[in-house]
């Protein structure tokens, strides 16, 4: 089985975000990591193919030179290896993100099932699967928390909200978009750190890849999402409290 | 395939939305989409649907603002239970009207069919959004999981967007309802083919979509603990929500989890009883309207990010309240 993965380099989500100019952020100041989502993809591609028996996980990347280090701690969870296309853009927009990792795969060989992460944690787009699948021509299925691949076929869940559940199905090659729920991402241990360390990461210039592309962030600005200054407290004995908050928000209309 | 027309008051821009319909019933949440699209009226808005509505809830999208109700149907393709065809349609109805711009809701429903489309007609798709200024084009959403806020540009047409439930409020704006049908002529396009669907038996509101939300923390203690809570949320109309320390500790699923790798919420008021006030658990909640905080200790770090706060212990504050609460409504 020929499987691929796409990974996205991130800031890590305990990491504070110093914002500097219109839109951009201290990137050197964060900590970076794979996107916790696409971890469920990478695991759920190793398992597969350690299940059959044969073929690769072959982990694509596009980001700076720096998420080498991304590559790495993924690769160490099994994956075969990995592919960096390098834009120094911060936010690549989807519909470009989306056509170089199509134009890396197709480049790379034929892929039998390709994960992504639902969502990117940084610019939260939930988009890539969907047109990854389109340039592909492929079924793609997103936020699926659990997954059964079968001869030719795959029947993926996805969670609707208040606990309900739709069941797909589609015929493989599709794109599977992972959430939690879906496997337990395993933690390399020493020795798998040490193998990936020899793993083949192949470097490309997005240029390279196709001249065509050209990342075009349509972000206009960042800002913090503001703090509210400090509560006004609620006086009094429980009941007191009780009924000056019930009284306080009617006056507001939140009641 | 559009035209850069000059708009006069009868020529409006037209602005779709894609109804959220359940066992034939319409979800309260549309009518912020409403709002949203009608932008204080200076849109013209045509809400789609591929169910059949009844009077009662014709009667509503018109008092909200919406003046055409389209019915999608087709008879070459299955729209029901493929989602791939579900897209194609409102797309060739986006064509159709010359809409400038598609909204819909940021659920699991809209989510999918809207990045669906947004695949097919190859334009950016700003997902998840809290405000849209259609005069500059721009709308803000959520960054860095939540500790940023981001202005996207809206540059294509039709632009597409998914907004997050209660992030705008709906505001009553009457207009004369119209409802035909659009015949979409589509080869279908099925790729995946929904076979089923698992229903949980305890039919619960989603977090996501409820109005009022009151969350429990590890104090809880127990599963058990969190009926004290829904009886609260009960009175309130309003749905349950938990911690991830809460989660952890096995009181609650992680379907109830409110956070950055929980639920993303934004009611209009947010109750939150023993809860520390970790940035993480805020990345989720931070922008709920309201946000209370209910914590025995004084000194809690929630008290200095929430609006209103009672020291107090969740186990007699929050029957309290439900009991104020089902007084005042007694008369
Ligand atoms: C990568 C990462 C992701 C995370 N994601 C999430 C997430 O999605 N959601 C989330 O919630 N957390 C998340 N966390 C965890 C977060 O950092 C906190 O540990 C967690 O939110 C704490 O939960 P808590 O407030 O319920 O519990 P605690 O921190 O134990 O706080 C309990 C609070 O209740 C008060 N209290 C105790 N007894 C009572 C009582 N009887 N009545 C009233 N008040 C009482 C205490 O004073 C205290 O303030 C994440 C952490 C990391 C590192």
């Amino acid at each position: 089985m020929q499987i691929y993965v796409c990974l996205k380099h991130v800031p890590d989500t305990a990491a504070n975000i110093t914002l500097k100019g219109q839109a951009d952020y201290e990137a050197g100041a964060v900590k970076f990591v794979a996107n916790p989502y696409d971890e469920y993809a990478v695991e759920e591609a190793v398992q597969l193919v350690e299940k059959d028996g044969s073929g690769e996980v072959v982990l694509v990347t596009l980001g700076p030179s720096e998420a080498v280090t991304t590559l790495r701690s993924s690769l160490a969870m099994g994956a075969t290896r990995g592919l960096l296309v390098k834009t120094d853009e911060k936010f690549c927009d989807s519909k470009t993100t989306a056509r170089a990792l199509h134009a890396a795969i197709l480049q790379d060989g034929s892929p039998d099932l390709i994960f992504t992460g639902k969502v990117a944690v940084d610019t939260e787009g939930s988009q890539t699967p969907y047109r990854l699948a389109r340039l592909f021509d492929l079924p793609v299925a997103n936020e699926v928390s659990a997954l059964a691949i079968n001869d030719g076929s795959a029947v993926a869940e996805r969670e609707l909200g208040a606990g309900n559940r739709e069941v797909l199905e589609m015929k493989t090659p599709c794109v599977i978009g992972t959430t939690k729920g879906l496997n337990e991402p395993r933690y390399p241990k020493f020795p798998d750190i040490m193998k990936a360390k020899k793993k083949e990461i192949k470097e490309l210039a997005l240029a390279d890849l196709d001249p065509a592309l050209d990342p075009r962030p349509n972000l206009g600005k960042l800002e913090p999402v503001p703090e509210r200054s400090g509560a006004t407290m609620m006086e009094g004995s429980v009941e007191e409290s009780v009924a000056q908050l019930i009284r306080t928000l009617k006056e507001g209309k939140m009641l | 395939m559009y035209d850069d027309r000059k708009y006069t008051e009868e020529n409006m821009p037209k602005t779709g939305i894609l109804l959220e319909v359940e066992n034939t019933e319409l979800k309260d949440i549309n009518f912020g989409l409403v709002t949203a699209a009608r932008d204080t009226g200076a849109n013209e808005v045509l809400a789609f649907t591929t169910e059949e509505l009844g009077t009662e809830a014709q009667n509503d999208l018109a008092r909200y603002g919406v003046s055409q109700l389209i019915r999608l149907r087709t008879d070459s393709a299955d729209i029901t239970s493929s989602p791939d065809n579900c897209a194609a349609a409102c797309v060739q109805a986006a064509r159709e009207y010359g809409l400038e711009y598609c909204l819909g809701l940021a659920t699991a429903f809209g989510r999918d069919i809207f990045a669906r489309m947004a695949a097919l007609l190859d334009v950016e798709l700003a997902a998840d959004v809290l405000q849209i200024d259609f005069k500059a084009k721009t709308a803000v959403k959520s960054h860095f999981s939540g500790k940023t806020m981001a202005t996207v540009s809206l540059q294509e047409t039709p632009g597409l967007l998914t907004v997050r439930p209660n992030a705008i409020s709906p505001v009553e704006q009457p207009a004369t309802l119209e409802s035909s049908v659009f015949q979409a002529d589509i080869q279908s396009q099925a790729k995946v083919a929904v076979k089923e669907i698992k229903t949980s038996d305890d039919r619960k509101m989603d977090l996501t979509e409820a109005p009022i939300i009151i969350t429990g923390g590890r104090p809880i203690g127990k599963p058990e603990n969190y009926a004290m809570l829904q009886e609260c949320a009960d009175v309130l109309g309003g749905a349950v929500g938990a911690s991830r320390a809460a989660v952890d500790a096995g009181y609650a699923p992680h379907s109830m989890q409110v956070g950055q790798t929980g639920k993303t919420v934004s009611p209009n008021l947010y109750l939150a009883c023993g809860v520390s006030g970790a940035v993480q658990h805020f990345a989720g909640m931070k922008t709920s309207k309201v946000i209370v905080g209910i914590n025995k200790d004084k000194d809690a770090p929630i008290f200095e990010k929430c609006d209103y706060g009672i020291v107090g212990d969740m186990f007699e504050v929050v029957p309290a309240l439900t009991k104020a609460l089902q007084q005042e409504k007694q008369g």
